[in-house]
């Protein structure tokens, strides 16, 4: 049996933990952030590796999906070419609200090396980007980090989505 | 032992200047002096007309008419052993001789031998496929029509391979830009948002790497040229010229070398 410890000199002596509901809301998408299995590139090796045993992003909540549908964010890791531009932001149109967007590495963020025809510069150009995480590649470290600075930033926003739509886009 | 030579300045001078340079060639030899080249060049001349011959690193190179690519490749295939054709495409010499030049590389697998077919056609000339003899060409003619705009007659699905159906140009031509052309700048605003987009999404911001030696701003500060933060359009550019090798770089050309000159 679990042994619940109340501490009765705290909150009015009441088993009760106060919270806004923005708060909670917030707190559950934070905790529980679903990217979906998307790798470009190299990129991806690495995203792989945080997803594997040796990093282990599942003790964060961080659970690869293989469908926009059941998706939260998405993770563009490596080099976009313009031919699969209109792939990624359809997988993006068809993940549910709300969503956000990892950019991953240098290819990802800017076209990186590939100064191209060919390259999308910057993944940017199509999808609304939250968090640009530098690096060719970035270790499985700085992924982790993005996704922990990607929580905080949701657990500073609105949970509301009109106004997470507003703030968004205006 | 190497002979001497005097190694007081060899900062000093340019290790070679462009002067007299020649651009390497790789030997041409004579078919004669291999016999199973012989007996294959002998078979292909029996079929059609061959321009040129002669050995390079070890391949039989051959130059033949567009129009008898499928009759030589016939017969290197049924009677000389050529089971596999390892790799097709051309070459941009459209500002050299208004021409593309078109290769077949042959491999004979029993004998370990290669042989490559040249040729060449003028630009919007078609040229017969060879799927019908070698199935990669499926494929390698598919890129060679994407990447070049050559069209293959008779190919069973001529269609662009590695780029988009709807794009514009022919990325391997060498007029192409490598940074892209207008339609390519455009292409995925275009194919997902549409043109009116243009204006609110903008420009593809590309990096051209160009280091400005001057902008201390955005850049480390080598050489002390200007002061540290100053704004780099302010700079009299006259006025501080850029010293580096007599700030960083000691001279050892001055003085005299007592171990250099006993040696001498």
């Amino acid at each position: 049996m679990a042994q619940h410890q109340v501490n009765y000199a705290s909150s009015g002596g009441l088993p009760v933990a106060l919270t806004t509901v923005d708060k909670l809301l917030n707190w559950g998408r934070s905790n529980s952030l679903w990217p979906l299995t998307y790798g470009l590139a190299c990129c991806a090796i690495e995203m792989m590796a945080s997803g594997a045993s040796r990093f282990d992003f599942d003790r964060m909540g961080v659970i690869f999906r293989a469908s926009p549908r059941q998706a939260d964010v998405m993770i563009l890791a490596g080099t976009l070419s313009k031919k699969h531009a209109e792939f990624a932001r359809r997988l993006y149109d068809q993940m549910a609200e709300p969503k956000w967007v990892i950019s991953m590495g240098s290819c990802a963020n800017t076209g990186g090396m590939f100064n191209t025809y060919a390259t999308v510069q910057g993944v940017d150009r199509i999808i609304p980007v939250d968090i640009y995480l530098p690096g060719c590649a970035p270790r499985p470290e700085t992924l982790q980090y993005a996704m922990m600075m990607l929580q905080k930033k949701i657990r500073r926003e609105s949970a509301d989505m009109k106004k997470r739509k507003l703030q968004r886009f205006v | 032992m190497r002979k001497y030579t005097p190694k007081d300045n060899v900062q000093g001078k340019a290790k070679y200047t462009d002067r007299f340079w020649v651009a390497p060639q790789v030997p041409r030899l004579s078919v004669d002096e291999d016999t199973h080249f012989t007996n294959v060049l002998q078979k292909v001349k029996e079929v059609v007309e061959v321009l040129d011959s002669y050995v390079e690193i070890g391949q039989l190179v051959i130059h033949i008419r567009p129009e008898d690519n499928i009759k030589a490749l016939k017969t290197l295939k049924e009677d000389c052993g050529y089971a596999m054709c390892s790799e097709l495409s051309a070459i941009d010499y459209l500002a050299q001789d208004g021409e593309f030049e078109i290769f077949y590389q042959m491999l004979n697998l029993n004998e370990a031998k290669r042989v490559r077919f040249l040729t060449r056609i003028k630009k919007g000339q078609a040229i017969e496929s060879i799927v019908p003899l070698y199935a990669m060409a499926k494929f390698a003619e598919r890129e060679m029509y994407d990447m070049f705009g050559i069209v293959v007659n008779n190919h069973p699905y001529l269609k662009r391979i590695l780029m988009p159906d709807d794009w514009e140009g022919h990325p391997l031509l060498k007029t192409y830009p490598l940074e892209g052309d207008e339609f390519a700048s455009w292409y995925e605003v275009d194919k997902i948002f549409g043109k009116e987009y243009r204006d609110i999404i903008g420009p593809e911001l590309r990096d051209p790497a160009r280091i400005d030696r001057y902008d201390t701003q955005r850049f480390s500060r080598v050489g002390h040229e200007v002061p540290f933060n100053a704004n780099p359009d302010l700079v009299d550019k006259t006025q501080t010229p850029i010293e580096y090798s007599s700030d960083f770089l000691s001279n050892y050309n001055k003085g005299p070398h007592e171990v250099m000159d006993k040696r001498k």
